[in-house]
């Protein structure tokens, strides 16, 4: 059976992978997806201690990731709403253009 | 440490690294499905069915088709041979390693971790539905209040401006 710190370990390379996506790319879409990698990172630490926990017929970390998911979904709708909103607006997705606060 | 745990760690982390580095959006967005079809498959293997599903249905098919979609909205007339990289990516990459190290060597330098799981555990559908209904049900309304508040802000905000505003261009 695969231990606890080879999961941790997975979830940290993931979430390592998601900030640099984040924090390099420059189109507004791709930086979200970072984002989006970033929960799916912390998700996969909450079931691994939920797994490998003390008390796994609690289900806290199930319950967590549950919710989690269900506002990381509400994010996910509301950001891609925003990048097309702005979109609209500069007529460009990079963020590095999206510099101006009133325009 | 078990095969399939590393085949999906891998095929995970690939299609990760591939999803943040392609340069075509739409491939990106594939790559992002497959890696959230790989931490269902990191559920499942941790025996947490539910969730692996949940994720399945969510994340592989309503966020990578929302994101497809968002891309298709986006893309103009950017010219193509600009560089998908941020000039200060250096920094960028510096910081994510170095938070990558701090993890690590946290994770590894820790004593708590290093045991085994005791029992199999195991997550019955049904014991996870009673307790959304009874233990959850309030955390469980919020979130569906939050999701109508989020449904309704993401078309509010999508809709087309007033014309005065930016005329949209006619050119096909």
């Amino acid at each position: 059976m695969t231990s606890l710190d080879a999961y941790l370990l997975f979830g940290a390379l993931l979430f390592s992978i998601g900030l640099a996506g984040a924090l390099i790319r420059r189109n507004a879409i791709i930086v979200l997806v970072g984002i989006e990698l970033m929960l799916n990172a912390a998700n996969l630490n909450f079931i691994a201690f939920w797994r490998f926990g003390p008390h796994p017929e609690a289900l806290t970390g199930i319950m967590f990731v549950l919710f989690s998911i269900g506002v990381a979904a509400a994010e996910a709708a509301v950001g891609l709403a925003l990048i097309i909103a702005v979109y609209r607006h500069y007529r460009t997705a990079n963020v590095d253009q999206i510099d101006s606060m009133k325009g | 440490m078990s095969v399939a745990f590393f085949i999906i760690a891998l095929l995970t982390l690939l299609s990760a690294v591939a999803a943040m580095t392609l340069r075509n959006l739409i491939h990106c967005a594939l790559a992002l499905a497959f890696t959230f079809a790989g931490l269902a498959a990191a559920y499942l293997q941790l025996g947490a069915q539910f969730v692996g599903f949940v994720q399945l249905l969510v994340y592989v098919g309503a966020v990578a088709i929302l994101i497809v979609f968002a891309v298709l909205l986006t893309r103009g007339r950017e010219p193509a041979t600009q560089g998908i990289f941020s000039p200060k990516w250096p920094v960028g990459a510096a910081v994510a390693l170095g938070v990558f190290g701090t993890l690590a060597g946290l994770l590894l330098s820790s004593r708590v971790l290093h045991h085994e799981a005791a029992a199999i555990a195991q997550a019955p559908v049904r014991q996870i539905g009673e307790q959304l209904m009874t233990h959850y049900i309030v955390p469980l309304e919020v979130l569906g209040v939050l999701l109508t508040a989020a449904l309704i802000g993401a078309v509010i905000l999508a809709m087309h401006e007033r014309e005065s505003d930016s005329p949209p261009p006619s050119k096909t």
